[in-house]
């Protein structure tokens, strides 16, 4: 069975010691700082990037996945103990799981988060080895003009189901790829757009664009107006949920992890659907209806367990077609790029130490998750209690000094700056920050194929609607625009997302 | 006159992407545009610039017949300018003063950001936090910055 040797190389890869530590820290890291009220997932692992540069590509590759983890569960910490989600698909999670930590019940809140996100994680992890060799397979026979429409489909879908103003959307992703242009030219070697900086020629760094945008942006967001932060327990105590716990929360289980596994592939705001559809799932199912709201253990197990099995399929695509389906993928694209692998459907073949060695990683990493964060609690709480006048310059130095550190390069401090204050006002003004990221990091890629299709079409541009692959992907996206502006879609949209919101 | 008040979300929005937009278009003409088939350095991003401006031009038009119509509320310049300061501080000085100023410096100015924190609060913030920098940063981490900076004489 090919199956069973590659994951047999996926395990000799990720317990070898320094990948086990690695990604043990990783999940310590990214739950450390995923915690921190006010810091979401993606501006954790943009901070927490810098650290693992200088490891072994694959043992780096397994730390950020292992912080992302560690961040996501992190959030809804954050979200059930204080009632401040760091992200939307958190959000959900705030609703019962806060009145849970008010009615005294904080501990078996968190122990069905961990317990969820395991079961989730470990059904998804499975359905990543089952699906990814057959996608990559697939992608293998795309050209240039394919990949181009991919990546344009990708973009496109990304949006799609997002929420907000889908034009804004798009002029935030031609934004992005056009600050992906800034840099050296790679096929003539001209300078383009660096008013002779030469610190700028290799371009702008990812890391600085998130960090500014979901980062900086957001701490000049949260000085405009503190909220007060209240957390209702000091201590956790009786964490272990209850014989009738269990019983209650095994279906929600089942079902969020189904519909996460599913939505988590799809690009965009994949894993914030994901946990607003279980919570609305279970809402409709549950004998309990007046409960909800009100501390339903239900509403926590659910929409935990599809966020977490949404977090771990949305590799899939990464993986097999080098498309990052939201920001934090991005960023761990970026991080692939840096290690000089470029995530697509050559990776599984070429790297397959790191492909297995990651997935199985994946798994591992689940699995710290509830061995570190239950018994760890304590000191999670108390790091919730840091007032967040210490944490917003805290966040400052270690952003400029990580950011500093890659290249030594002062030029990725300033671009910190200027992308904290374009995301400000752009956010301000009704533009969500996801897009740009996704823009940007695609951006040299798109520009690449545009170029080499044209290249092999002899500058006949009709060749992405001729190739019969690139064709379809082309009238997908043109299908998830029309979806993206439709009126009655959007009112529906608008709905789901504004009925849930707390 | 239209409503602007409802429509001055759009509108500067779409402004912002114009004139980006126009910036990266003029700044592509300058390096050499080339054909489809051969496209040099400026072709993309001309393409990229004349779809900004449209999107822009799209955005404010939209504000106009559909404006979102909320407030965009205040903005807390004192924290921008103190923040983006910080910044720029440890960008200018971490390789003349080193990471022990420069880090400091950053500190402190990205604590006095917030109005409410006092002088005092604020040099302790940013005492704590350039220890603990140089803790995890250059102890743990190892990575290879100079404490001191070329500009102090040692």
């Amino acid at each position: 069975m090919e199956l069973f040797d590659n994951l047999a190389l996926g395990f000799e890869t990720a317990v070898r010691l320094e990948n086990l530590f690695y990604c043990f820290v990783g999940v310590a890291l990214g739950t450390a700082v995923g915690v921190l009220p006010g810091i979401g997932p993606t501006a954790t692992i943009a901070l927490l990037l810098p650290v693992t540069f200088t490891l072994e590509p694959v043992t780096a590759i397994i730390m950020v996945a292992g912080i992302y983890y560690g961040a996501q569960y992190g959030g809804s910490t954050t979200a059930i103990l204080i009632n401040l989600p760091g992200e939307s698909s958190a959000a959900v999670t705030a609703i019962d799981g806060h009145e849970m930590a008010r009615n005294g019940r904080a501990g078996p809140a968190l122990a069905t988060a961990a317990i969820g996100s395991f079961i989730a994680g470990t059904f998804a992890t499975i359905l990543v080895v089952l699906f990814a060799p057959p996608l990559a397979d697939a992608a293998l026979t795309f050209g240039s003009a394919e990949f181009f429409s991919l990546v344009v489909l990708g973009l496109i879908a990304s949006i799609a189901l997002a929420r907000g103003s889908t034009l804004k959307a798009l002029a935030m992703i031609v934004l992005g790829i056009a600050f992906g242009t800034v840099g050296l030219d790679l096929y003539s070697g001209t300078p383009r757009f660096t008013f002779g900086v030469r610190e700028l020629y290799e371009g702008i760094d990812f890391v600085s664009v998130a960090v500014g945008m979901f980062g900086v942006a957001e701490i000049f967001r949260n000085l405009e107006d503190e909220k007060t932060r209240h957390l209702v327990t000091k201590t956790i105590s009786g964490l272990w949920p209850t014989r009738e716990d269990f019983r209650r929360i095994a279906a929600p289980i089942a079902r969020g992890t189904l519909l996460g596994s599913a939505l988590g592939i799809l690009p965009g705001a994949g894993h914030v659907l994901a946990s607003f559809g279980a919570y609305s799932i279970e809402k409709r199912v549950s004998k309990r209806k007046h409960e909800f709201g009100h501390g339903a253990i239900e509403a926590v197990a659910g929409p935990e367990s599809a966020n977490n099995a949404a977090a771990q399929t949305s590799f899939i695509p990464l993986l097999t077609l080098g498309l990052p389906p939201h920001p934090v993928m991005a960023l761990i694209l970026g991080a692939f790029i840096i290690h000089g692998i470029q995530p697509g459907p050559n990776v599984i073949n070429e790297q397959p130490a790191l492909f297995w060695g990651l997935i199985v990683s994946m798994w591992i990493g689940n699995l710290f998750l509830v061995l570190l964060n239950l018994p760890l609690i304590g000191i999670w709480v108390r790091m919730l209690m840091i007032p967040y006048k210490m944490l917003f310059p805290a966040i400052i130095a270690f952003a400029a000094i990580g950011t500093f550190s890659l290249g030594l390069n002062a030029w990725n401090v300033y671009m910190i700056a200027f992308f904290g204050l374009l995301g400000y006002f752009l956010i301000k003004l009704g533009c969500e920050p996801a897009p740009l990221l996704l823009g940007f990091v695609l951006g040299p890629l798109l520009e690449d194929h545009l170029r080499r299709a044209l290249i092999i079409s002899r500058g006949d541009p009709t060749t992405f609607v001729t190739r019969p692959i690139s064709a379809v992907l082309l009238a997908l996206a043109v299908v998830a625009i029309v979806v993206a502006v439709l009126p009655a879609i959007r009112k529906q949209r608008e709905v789901v997302f504004a009925e849930e919101e707390p | 006159m239209p409503d602007v008040g409802r429509a001055l979300k759009d509108v500067l929005a779409g402004g912002i992407f114009i004139v980006l937009g126009l910036g990266f278009a003029i700044g592509s003409l300058t390096t050499e545009i080339g054909t489809p088939l051969r496209m040099g350095p400026g072709y993309f991003p001309l393409i990229l610039g004349g779809i900004l401006v449209v999107l822009g031009a799209l955005i404010v038009g939209k504000g106009f017949i559909a404006g979102e119509g909320e407030a965009i509320g205040a903005v807390d310049w004192r924290a921008l300018i103190f923040i983006t300061a910080a910044l720029l501080f440890f960008g200018l000085t971490i390789r003349g003063i080193g990471v022990i100023g420069a880090l400091f410096g950053a500190a402190l100015l990205a604590a006095a950001a917030r109005s409410e924190t006092s002088p005092r609060e604020a040099l302790v913030i940013a005492i704590a936090l350039t220890v603990i920098s140089v803790v995890v940063f250059i102890v743990a981490l190892q990575l290879r910055l100079p404490l001191i900076g070329t500009w102090i004489p040692v």
